[in-house]
């Protein structure tokens, strides 16, 4: 218990909620202390009115009746109850009539209002008034004051106010950011307890979401997406490195039964030789199949989705099939360029080289039959969003239900084992692909093969 | 040649060692980042082969650092990185030439080599390349044969002009795609060999010493009076 109550006062949420709630304490003590002195500024004022007003009259009934008519009346008034409080002096100051002792010494010096202590005639405690003295024609002196008992009540009844609704209000803040803070600490815990089951290995736990779309939401769903494709990256990752080495086995023990097989039956050094050559070539076309196969897993993976920079299609095209295009001549092939001029995309040159490369290697393998025409066709072309570079061929092409199967790994048709080739050349046409978010498509040219590379474009 | 090879593998250290001595070259070893760097500051050196990495100073560092001295001494990275991000790294380091492990011995050798006739920055090339009666004015991108003006394509142009650059020395298939075609792909094929013998029959066919010799197993190179 007290543990729980120690973390949710040590929670962010619950320090920022108090602290907004102690903002608005503050102001309202503001606003109250504010209000408080007005009202007693307003109860001042309307006491200063009145005073002055009681002693306008008592000064016209002096200068009416002479000091005589004004001693009377103030008799009168000085005996009646309220607040009032009065005193008519001669020139020295000796009190003649009223119902205060003596002139408060620190009054004398002063013209117009000041707050004073005074003594009734009766004795008793000093009591603090508001007051004027006002000196006569004759030199008589005459205070008019005012008991500020009623205000000081006012006030103590405004300072008891505030007291209790701060004290009140500090109580709702604390309540207040106890239950947000709750709330929201139960949430981070729920986030808390998926994270530790996803460290503790289970990959397929995700984040609870409340469903109240509110950031904490936002925040979630963004890290569900983050888990979610770092699943799929392992995934990915460990297909790969089961299949690298599911696939680099078959030429490893290739190259080892040449080698055994030499030692045995190896008798001259001519004999050696050659199988030595053989297991360089061999090493060789390890090596080519190792760098493609990490290629394709790279690419598979989209882990080198940075790097990309804008290439020019129709150069690369152009580049590429000006490689080719002798090689082409000689084995009795036409190849003819159709890209249309510019074609930029954000992609990386050299692997779409080596796709186009692979693709019109493919071509010239493949593409040929004996009655059709050896003729191959590599165009670019912009279709919508997507760029297509197509090589189209005359060959036998590939039958429906092989066109998928054909863009794994290492598969090589019947019709193609004898001829040389790793079985990459495709599936790294579809990894290259995949990296620049496109896609490779096997289409029938009625007879033979168009092998589509299509990429997608920005937007013009 | 005066070679440094900074490797600290010591079986690849050791064959690469004897081999290129055995090619005429001299050559000294640092087996790591710092002892290299070292000796290479001293200097004297025409070519040095730096792994990539290596013990106590990388290998790229060790090339920077010898950069910020302003030591240009023609550089060529060996590297099990093989992905193009790696060799435009390595070549932004202040390498002059990238190649990846496992290599062919005749590859290594070829690029070193090549590496060599670098000129130090600031130096004229020169423009016109003369093999025997064979010359390429590369300013007015005129190729004669005794005195015989041969046309040929842009590319093939490229191809003899890196081919002549080289004039004595072998260059490889992957050199070649490298400078002339400027991919850095493994074509599969014999793509080069055809471009090659294309230009040949240009270059070679209508006159009695060939130039342009194919080296078993390693690749090219133009020479005068050499037929083998």
């Amino acid at each position: 218990m007290t543990a729980a109550l120690n973390r949710l006062v040590r929670s962010t949420i619950f320090r920022l909620t108090l602290l907004i709630f102690g903002f608005g304490v503050v102001g309202a003590a503001f606003v109250l202390i504010l209000v408080g002195s007005q009202v007693i500024k307003i109860a001042d004022d309307e006491t200063r009115a009145t005073i002055q007003t009681d002693a306008d009259a008592l000064i016209a009934q002096y200068e009416a009746g002479g000091i005589r008519k004004l001693g009377l009346s103030l008799g009168a008034r000085a005996r009646a109850p309220g607040g009032t409080i009065y005193l008519l002096t001669d020139q020295i100051g000796e009190p003649l009539v009223g119902n205060v002792s003596q002139l408060p010494p620190s009054l004398n010096a002063v013209a117009g209002f000041a707050q004073t202590r005074y003594q009734g005639v009766d004795g008793g405690a000093r009591r603090l008034a508001l007051a004027r003295i006002y000196t006569l024609s004759n030199g008589f002196r005459l205070l008019v004051g005012h008991d500020l008992g009623e205000r000081a009540r006012i006030g103590a009844v405004l300072v008891r106010t505030l007291a209790l609704s701060l004290v009140l209000f500090a109580g709702i803040a604390a309540l207040g950011a106890a239950f947000v803070a709750r709330r929201m600490l139960a949430r981070i815990e729920g986030v808390n307890r998926a994270a530790a089951r996803l460290m503790a290995g289970d990959m397929t736990e995700r984040l609870p979401v409340s469903g109240s779309g509110d950031e904490l939401d936002r925040l979630t769903a963004g890290l569900n997406a983050m888990l979610q494709r770092i699943g799929e990256l392992m995934a990915g990752l460990r297909e790969v490195s089961d299949n690298i080495a599911h696939d680099l086995r078959t030429p490893l023990t290739r190259l080892r039964n040449h080698a055994e097989e030499a030692l045995r039956t190896g008798r001259d050094e001519a004999a050696w030789r050659a199988a030595l050559m053989r297991t360089i070539e061999e090493s060789d076309g390890l090596i080519r199949v190792f760098d493609a196969l990490l290629m394709i897993a790279r690419a598979q993976a989209g882990a080198d989705r940075t790097g990309l920079a804008p290439v020019d299609v129709s150069e690369v095209v152009a580049d590429v099939a000006e490689l080719y295009e002798p090689l082409a001549e000689e084995k009795g092939f036409t190849l003819r360029i159709d890209a249309e001029p510019k074609l930029m995309i954000e992609g990386r040159r050299e692997l779409i080289g080596q796709a186009l490369a692979n693709l019109i290697d493919n071509a010239l393998k493949y593409g040929a039959t004996p009655l059709a025409p050896r003729e191959i066709t590599v165009s670019a072309r912009r279709e919508g969003r997507e760029i297509a570079i197509e090589v189209a061929d005359r060959g036998p092409g590939v039958a429906l239900e092989d066109r998928d199967r054909v863009l794994d790994r290492f598969v090589r048709l019947e019709s193609a084992r004898s001829r040389p080739g790793s079985g990459l050349g495709l599936s790294l046409v579809a990894a290259v692909a995949r990296l620049h978010g496109g896609a490779v498509r096997l289409i029938d040219n009625a007879p033979g093969l168009r092998a589509r590379l299509e990429l997608p474009a920005p937007s013009r | 040649m005066r070679l440094l090879l900074i490797e600290d593998d010591r079986d690849a250290a050791a064959y690469l060692v004897k081999a290129l001595k055995e090619s005429g070259h001299a050559v000294d070893h640092a087996a790591d980042g710092v002892a290299g760097y070292d000796l290479a500051y001293e200097g004297g050196y025409d070519v040095l082969v730096v792994d990539r990495m290596l013990p106590k100073m990388d290998g790229l560092s060790l090339i920077s650092a010898l950069r910020a001295q302003k030591d240009e001494t023609p550089t060529l990275i060996l590297s099990a990185l093989a992905q193009v991000d790696d060799r435009v790294k390595g070549l932004r380091a202040g390498g002059d030439d990238y190649l990846t492990k496992p290599y062919a011995f005749s590859e290594l050798l070829a690029r070193v080599e090549a590496l060599a006739r670098r000129r130090p920055k600031g130096e004229a090339e020169e423009t016109v390349y003369r093999v025997g009666d064979l010359s390429l004015d590369r300013l007015s991108h005129k190729v004669t044969r005794a005195s015989e003006e041969i046309a040929l394509q842009p590319r093939e142009f490229r191809l003899l002009e890196y081919l002549m650059q080289n004039a004595g020395k072998v260059v490889t298939r992957t050199m070649l795609l490298e400078h002339v075609w400027d991919y850095h792909f493994d074509p599969q094929t014999n793509v080069i060999d055809v471009h090659v013998s294309r230009l040949r029959a240009k270059v070679d066919r209508d006159f009695e010493a060939p130039l342009i010799q194919t080296v078993r197993g390693a690749g090219y190179m133009i020479r005068d009076g050499g037929a083998k």
